[in-house]
């Protein structure tokens, strides 16, 4: 029994690592086409994983992803032929991570929905404003930025992915992965039993956002153009937000699941049905919602479960060792 | 030593006053009890003191210090705790994480997984819920989701522990156990105010009582002296 | 009038409630005994409809109202007050008290009955525009039951009546619900306050870990040695 549990143990850091090896050796070894492929898929595991981070757990929604998305891209757009490519996108996710400390700060006392539409609402905020900037003080739209070999781009996703999933999983199984659980669980318990609230609650917002705003910095440099209305495009709020729920959220790789699948069938579908593709989409998330709150990863535990159930049963009525499980 | 002191304590809400200039002191391992008719103002006093809500006016001091105006989090880490009416325990945790939070985050130290999950099992014992350890909050029976608050209070390590109505819903014989595992706190050295409608409990192990009516103290003294009283007979005890 | 035959309830694959069966006649007011967790409201939903028996009949009046929805079985005199009261927090008292008469022939006679609840309850008349969840505790469960006694029910499920109300609220209740009792109300009560519970009831049941142990008047369950020690503490 022994021998089992260790190799157990040992056996999922393994398969990440030999994934991870894979995903380093193959811009070596296939299409170009297939790198572009990952970087989307890469991002949007990024976005995804860090909407995961902070509103999986807490429960407050967030749509300001986008904001996030599209400081990152003007911090490229701004600093991208100044600065050095590791500083410059150092600095997008420090930009995003001060956007986000401030919008917190104000609006991480605000209810749920009312979170939610504050957060929307201010991706279109600065959309706009840097817009009427742009038109009326600065006098130039859209920017060109220095380019960067997508194999370049790819191994900086994969690194911020990387990074991404190591501060998540110890977060996770830190007190203060727990104490984000009890915010999303019962706010007011949590403070009375000494849980600073709205410190956790601002810096991890902020810690998340930080994420998106590296990933938003690097994707620009494979972007020839960017204006305030292509860099703010709710859609960085929506998809995130979906991929995750779609993956589930009770698993460290669950928003990887959703973000992976998701954005591979968005690929294949803008291809193919570039009218119809949104629709597919809704149609997808509404079943999600209708058959499979907690995502694909509730599914798999689910069926685990089931599984384990049925096994019991058998081994029940086969007159096995095992003591009636009725009480 | 007196461990709270209340002065002058009132908050208004709109119109309507729902505690007025209340004074309430509180001794050092005392269990005082706090009772008055439905809308008194109990649970909003017990606001005020945790820092729930901010008071109108007053002064509130506890263990030497003025608390008016802290945050909860900090009351809580300075040593005061209290439990909801409503039983706010946390339904997604296993009871383990629920009183592990109180541990690592009730108090001013810093602890290691170790050090508060050894606390935590310490407590389970004391209260009678180490059997329960891994149970998610939400499966278990009113009477055990009270203990796991209770616990968890119990955790961030206090010097007054506030109870509401913790024993509302239980049948004579779990108000008996109740009872007993209050009297068990008191003897760990923590000071208790309890708010409770149910007059076994506060007539048997309340030291002191205080009576509250439409925001104002109306009657304080032993529970002989309340229960004889006309005034807490006619508001709030009934013939 | 009610009659509970062989009731067999599970949650999801945990069976909770083994072969229960019960009766309550026109004008009795009967009392259902047992800890937390044996499975008293658990009972109180599968009659209402709000959750389906796997096997076993409730019948009302003679028609067999097994697994009706809860809408209907309030339609035909049943009301129901849920334990913790489950007020709508954002309606005024006022408000809430309408929603009790929401069915067509409640509404029309809901000014009177909404007068009888005043006078049993005064205080809930002196804060009859003031919204739900500013109410203490007590004062919603005051609501509770004037929400209940509002679709002129026939027969009423009180569960845990005195939850969270001050000694002389919990003594006026009783003997309001011996009135109601008085005046045709059919009653049947689960509560924690045995003792008080026992003193107004005719009969009593006592159901543990989802099975009826024991029945039989209020007199005799008050002198049962089981009861005594186990539910009344003496």
């Amino acid at each position: 029994m022994k021998a089992e549990n260790v190799s157990k143990r040992y056996l999922t850091p393994v398969i990440l690592i030999l994934l991870l090896a894979l995903l380093i050796a193959l811009p070596w070894f296939t299409r170009p086409y297939m790198v572009v492929l990952l970087k989307t898929i890469l991002m949007f595991t990024i976005l995804s994983l860090s909407w995961a981070l902070f509103s999986g757990t807490t429960g407050y929604t967030s749509l300001a992803t986008a904001a996030f998305y599209g400081v990152g891209l003007y911090t490229a757009a701004k600093l991208g032929n100044v600065l050095p490519v590791p500083l410059m996108v150092l600095c997008g996710g420090l930009f995003s991570f001060i956007l986000a400390a401030a919008i917190g700060a104000i609006t991480l006392r605000l209810k749920g929905i009312y979170f939610a539409i504050f957060t929307l609402s201010t991706v279109e905020l600065i959309k706009n404003v840097m817009h009427w900037y742009e038109i009326n003080v600065a006098g130039v739209r859209g920017h060109r930025i220095l380019h960067v070999s997508d194999a370049t781009v790819f191994y900086y996703l994969l690194g911020i992915t990387v990074l991404l999933l190591l501060v998540t999983y110890l977060i996770k199984r830190s007190k203060y992965g727990l104490a984000l659980s009890s915010i999303g669980s019962c706010e007011e318990a949590a403070a009375h039993i000494g849980v600073n609230v709205i410190t956790l609650k601002v810096f991890t917002f902020a810690l998340s956002s930080f994420f998106v705003g590296l990933a938003g910095a690097i994707m620009a440099t494979s972007i020839n153009y960017i204006d305030a209305y292509i860099a703010f495009d709710l859609n960085y709020s929506f998809f995130p937000t979906l991929m995750a729920i779609f993956g589930g959220m009770g698993n460290l790789f669950g928003p990887v699941i959703g973000a992976v699948v998701f954005s591979y069938l968005r690929e294949i579908l803008i291809t193919r049905f570039p009218y119809a593709y949104m629709f597919i989409f809704g149609l997808v998330m509404v079943l999600t919602i209708l058959y499979l709150p907690n995502g694909l990863v509730g599914l798999y535990q689910t069926i685990r479960l089931k599984l384990k159930q049925a096994n019991n049963k058998k081994e029940k009525t086969l007159g096995g060792k095992h003591a009636s499980t009725s009480s | 030593m007196q461990v709270l002191q209340v002065e002058g304590l009132t908050k208004n809400f709109g119109g309507l006053r729902a505690v007025d200039g209340v004074d309430l002191t509180v001794e050092s391992g005392e269990i005082l009890g706090l009772i008055g008719p439905n809308g008194a103002g109990k649970t909003t006093l017990f606001n005020l003191i945790s820092g729930t809500i901010k008071p109108s006016a007053g002064k509130v001091t506890f263990l030497g210090e003025n608390i008016f105006g802290l945050k909860p989090y900090t009351i809580c880490r300075k040593g005061l705790v209290r439990t909801f009416q409503s039983c706010k325990i946390f339904p997604e945790l296993t009871v383990f994480q629920n009183v592990i939070l109180g541990a690592f985050f009730g108090t001013s130290e810093k602890k290691s997984w170790e050090q508060a999950a050894l606390q935590t099992r310490e407590i389970l014992e004391f209260v009678g819920l180490a059997h329960l350890s891994d149970v998610p909050a939400a499966n278990l029976t009113l009477l055990d989701q009270k203990q796991v608050e209770v616990a968890r209070a119990l955790a961030t390590q206090p010097k007054l522990l506030m109870l509401d109505e913790m024993m509302a819903g239980l049948n004579p014989a779990e108000v008996e156990a109740a009872m007993t595992l209050v009297q068990k706190i008191r003897d760990q050295g923590i000071t208790i105010i309890m708010i409770e409608h149910v007059m076994k409990a506060i007539m048997n192990i309340c030291g002191r009582i205080v009576v509250l009516d439409h925001g104002k103290k109306v009657a304080e003294g032993s529970p002989k002296e309340i229960s004889t009283n006309k005034k807490v007979i006619e508001i709030y005890l009934g013939e | 009038m009610l009659e509970v035959k062989n009731l067999n309830v599970f949650y999801g694959n945990v069976q909770v409630l083994w072969d229960v069966s019960l009766d309550v006649k026109e004008g009795e007011i009967v009392v259902l005994v047992g800890a937390n967790g044996a499975g008293k409201t658990t009972l109180l939903n599968t009659i209402t409809g709000i959750i389906q028996p796997a096997s076993g009949s409730v019948t009302f009046l003679g028609k067999d109202i097994t697994g009706l929805p809860p809408n209907e079985i309030v339609e035909m005199g049943i009301s129901y007050l849920p334990e913790g009261g489950r007020l709508f927090p954002d309606m005024s008292i006022q408000e809430n008290l309408e929603m009790g008469s929401f069915l067509k022939k409640s509404w029309k006679v809901r000014k009177e009955r909404q007068e009888q609840v005043f006078e049993f309850f005064p205080r809930l008349q002196e804060r009859r525009k003031q919204l739900a969840k500013t109410l203490s505790g007590g004062e919603r469960q005051m609501l509770a039951m004037g929400r209940c006694l509002m679709s002129g029910p026939k027969l009423c499920f009180f569960d845990e009546l005195s939850y969270g109300l001050a000694p002389k609220l919990v003594k006026e209740s009783f003997q309001m619900l011996q009135m109601l009792r008085d005046n045709g109300l059919t009653i049947f009560l689960i509560e924690q306050n045995v003792n008080q519970s026992l003193e107004i009831a005719d009969r009593a049941y006592v159901l543990e870990n989802g099975r009826i142990v024991l029945q039989g008047t209020s007199e005799e369950l008050k002198n049962n040695d089981h009861v005594r020690k186990a539910y009344l503490g003496i």
